[in-house]
């Protein structure tokens, strides 16, 4: 009987701490997502909107294509990882620098351009 | 293939590939073909104003701009300068004979000396031969020396030429060309990646201005300098713009590239000096 309590004890404190994980990564998720917009309109880092069209951006270039509906035109978001990366291995005349293989944009800061593109 | 990945095969790629060189007539054709195609309504000289021959808004504000030209105190001061003699008591005309409309006469492939030779460097030239210092090639007095000799060349034709009786010369036209379409910089573009391939389109809220032209109206009074400039200046600044280090001015590299894209706008009137944004 007491061995029975303890468990379910042990159960609810799993549970809440797995619950406080699940909150943890989400907030994390929604940073990144946060930290990855600034990246895309800043025009020394990503620069995204100087070419794509972004919601909730001003003044969007229109050399490329709109980002919307992100996650249906890359359903694996390591492929966009890669597109973002190096647009030229998929396309080698794009106009589109290679911001990973040029390192205009540091792994991090690619990670969360990345979160922020596949919410769109 | 897409319009960029012709229009280069037409003049690098399958020279490169076959062996066989096109022509710089060739290359004329089928980069001037390139704009008439994707601008159809615009003549030649039209393309002569950039980027205000294709965008309405641009040019209205442009338009109100010349009304009162920026460079019209410039072009005084230059005339001054072409007129008053050196320490010598000799002119700039008794090296430039055909002056002060000498536009059309440049850039030009000189066999003596083996390369491209600009206003520009003709000018700092002629100072040095009669014992005067050479001037700042980016902004100043020189640029204000050309915005007279550029005012007084209006209207005349642009007629690059690669004489064919010194390979020397279609080697620094073929190296201009390898530059133009070469990528650089950490950002990757070459020069037609933003004014073939994307031209017409906007950058952020720019239209990007066609290449065909952008030869023809040098100096420019551009109210981001606040300043007149010369072309290897805007070369230079275009070369940071893509995060690549710039060369200097009149440096062979942006010599060459000046021949190419002055000999690609032959035929097209010169209307400098120009006010820009």
């Amino acid at each position: 009987m007491r061995d029975e309590h303890r468990g379910r004890r042990a159960a609810r404190s799993l549970a809440l701490l797995a619950g406080l994980a699940v909150g943890l990564s989400a907030a994390a998720a929604d940073s990144n997502i946060e930290k990855g917009r600034a990246i895309a309109l800043e025009r020394s880092k990503g620069n995204c909107i100087a070419c794509h069209m972004i919601p909730g951006g001003d003044s969007p270039g229109n050399i490329a294509p709109p980002l919307v509906g992100m996650k249906a035109r890359f359903p694996d978001r390591a492929a966009l990882k890669a597109q973002i990366f190096d647009a030229t291995v998929r396309n080698p005349e794009t106009s589109m620098p290679p911001f990973g293989r040029n390192r205009i944009l540091t792994p991090k800061e690619l990670d969360e351009v990345v979160d922020f593109v596949w919410s769109l | 293939m897409n319009l960029i990945q012709r229009i280069a095969a037409g003049l690098a790629i399958a020279a490169v590939s076959t062996g066989l060189l096109a022509s710089p007539e060739d290359d004329l054709k089928a980069f001037q073909g390139f704009f008439h195609k994707r601008f159809p309504d615009v003549s030649n000289a039209e393309l002569g104003n950039g980027v205000y021959a294709i965008d309405p808004v641009g040019r209205a504000n442009w338009e109100a701009i010349e009304e009162f030209p920026p460079y019209e105190p410039m072009i005084d001061q230059g005339h001054e300068m072409w007129d008053k003699p050196f320490a010598n008591g000799k002119h700039y005309k008794d090296c430039l004979p055909d002056g002060p409309a000498l536009g059309k006469e440049f850039p030009h492939w000189d066999k003596k000396s083996g390369r491209v030779v600009t206003l520009p460097l003709a000018l700092n030239e002629c100072r040095e031969v009669n014992g005067e210092k050479p001037l700042p090639y980016n902004k100043g007095k020189l640029a204000s020396l050309l915005a007279y000799l550029a005012f007084e060349s209006r209207g005349q034709l642009i007629d690059v030429k690669i004489p064919k009786d010194d390979p020397r010369a279609l080697e620094a036209y073929e190296k201009g060309k390898h530059f133009y379409f070469a990528r650089r910089g950490q950002l990757n573009f070459s020069c037609a990646t933003c004014h073939m391939q994307s031209t017409g389109m906007r950058i952020r809220s720019e239209i990007l201005s066609p290449a065909l032209g952008q030869a023809t109206h040098w100096p420019v009074y551009r109210s981001k300098w606040g300043e007149l400039g010369t072309l290897h200046r805007r070369f230079g600044g275009c070369n940071k713009n893509v995060r690549a280090k710039a060369f200097p001015a009149q440096s062979e590299e942006y010599r060459d590239l000046e021949y190419f894209l002055t000999y690609m706008s032959n035929g097209l009137p010169l209307n400098g000096p120009a006010a820009r944004k």
